[in-house]
């Protein structure tokens, strides 16, 4: 169980919480006269393990439902839009996510300020490579520069589970899972989050690499909008990214409480 | 969850593994490959930790082709495997061990054939035959009940489908398809995946 620890008065002096490298927390305390503050904060997301009053079957983490998809049209991204913080809606309309360049949109999960960050490192670093090399770094690539940034923390509370879907050089579409455990997997669909295996089951029955826009965008807040019926982390509106080979397009954020999506027995 | 098999012939090393990137109970893909080729003779199985595997396995993998540009000519799978053991020693008491078991098959010239198997401790052995994972407490048994040191190329691909149908049968996680290679004085050969079928 995680503790809160109290911060002391403002009389000792401030060292930054913030300690770059793996390290295992427990030993941090000290009753020396120069304690370091150190600063737990729950993670937005994190499902309440420290009070189960029904056991979790299974580690279930990260509050959201994310996906993504490649087909004939490019790749679609599609997130849910609420943040929530141990059983309160911290934000109902939050960005999960997030445009890094003009051709690679990273879907979030995990903690929201951690996965905030690391983007916009991301975009930094890459926006670093284009004007070094002339040339905008491969979706590959991207994964694996945030692969390999995000290792050395491993151990460490960091949480980020992302999607990086991208359009390469003009010639094809590609999505990447990469997480902050040092997963980097490939792949043509990826659901994540905690409303993950709702969406996998409604996009492995629809997913099919001749899909018009208009079905894959249907199919893809038709996932979300299961996954939010089931999941009490997910939820409020659909956010939808459709990458082409001309950038990304956000659709509009769409409200799942309209009544074209309550008749569940109706394909939307 | 994963699962590593290799057979070692007279002449060759006959690899095999799961394809399944798990992540608590989703398959997250069923094509990933485990196999990381360290040089033209020498393929690197690793299975263990999310994210350690990758990691670990590209770091070698970087190393080795390393040792080739700087020298001149490639490591004999004896002293991969030897070097790979040591880096996992060497971390082993760090804070920042990696948890990944290995099987590491090569052809050397002089040598000839070699199989080794590596766990999360950093123990190395050359052995005939050896798997890691679950499957394994099934599969060592036929493995030790059919194995010759003498087999041809077929009778080991032979063996090696009976260890993947006892899989398909006992094993309470269904590992669609693996992965098949084949090492010989000419190479590294892809063989056709194995597809176990059906419920028995």
């Amino acid at each position: 169980c995680r503790e809160r620890r109290e911060l002391p008065c403002r009389s000792s002096s401030f060292e930054t919480p913030i300690k770059y490298g793996r390290f295992y927390c427990n030993f941090i305390i000290l009753s020396q006269p120069c304690p370091i503050q150190f600063v737990l904060s729950f993670p937005p997301g994190f499902p309440p393990s420290c009070s189960p009053s029904v056991p979790l079957p299974f580690t279930m983490s990260h509050g959201t439902t994310t996906l993504a998809f490649i087909f004939q049209g490019g790749v679609i991204a599609a997130a849910d839009t609420r943040s929530s913080c141990n059983g309160l809606v911290a934000c109902p309309a939050s960005q999960k996510i997030l445009p890094v360049h003009s051709h690679l949109v990273g879907t979030t999960s995990g903690t929201s300020a951690d996965c905030a960050l690391w983007k916009r490192i991301l975009a930094r670093e890459l926006r670093l490579y284009q004007l070094r090399h002339g040339r905008r770094l491969s979706t590959a690539g991207a994964a694996k520069l945030l692969a390999h940034m995000l290792h050395p923390f491993k151990g460490t509370e960091l949480c980020v589970a992302a999607t990086l879907c991208g359009w390469d050089g003009g010639e094809r579409p590609s999505l990447y899972y990469v997480c902050s455990d040092g997963t980097r997997l490939q792949g043509e669909l990826f659901s994540v989050g905690s409303g993950s295996p709702y969406a996998y089951s409604v996009l492995d029955g629809g997913v099919r690499w001749g899909l018009t826009v208009e079905e894959a965008t249907s199919l893809a807040r038709q996932a979300v909008y299961r996954a939010t019926h089931r999941d009490a982390y997910s939820g409020n509106c659909v956010d939808v990214y459709h990458i082409t080979s001309k950038g990304w397009a956000r659709r509009d954020r769409e409200d799942q409480l309209q009544p074209r999506f309550q008749k569940s027995w109706e394909a939307v | 969850m994963e699962y590593l098999i290799g057979i070692q012939g007279p002449d060759f090393v006959l690899v095999a593994a799961d394809n399944v990137a798990a992540s608590s109970i989703i398959q997250m893909k069923q094509d990933q490959d485990k196999m990381f080729k360290l040089s033209d003779k020498i393929l690197l199985l690793c299975v263990g930790e999310a994210g350690d595997t990758v990691q670990f396995a590209e770091y070698i993998q970087k190393n080795i082709q390393l040792y080739k540009m700087r020298n001149g000519y490639e490591l004999s799978p004896t002293a991969a495997a030897n070097f790979t053991r040591k880096n996992l020693a060497d971390y082993l008491r760090s804070r920042t061990p990696y948890h990944v078991n290995l099987l590491l098959a090569g052809f050397d010239e002089t040598d000839g054939p070699g199989l080794y198997f590596m766990d999360y401790l950093s123990a190395l052995a050359k052995a005939p035959f050896a798997a890691h994972g679950y499957g394994a407490y099934l599969t060592l048994s036929i493995l030790d009940r059919y194995y010759r040191p003498d087999l041809t190329r077929d009778e080991a691909v032979e063996l090696l489908k009976k260890c993947i149908e006892e899989l398909n049968k006992r094993l309470i996680i269904n590992l669609p398809s693996f992965s098949v290679r084949l090492i010989d004085k000419d190479g590294i050969h892809d063989l056709e995946k194995l597809v176990p079928v059906g419920a028995k």
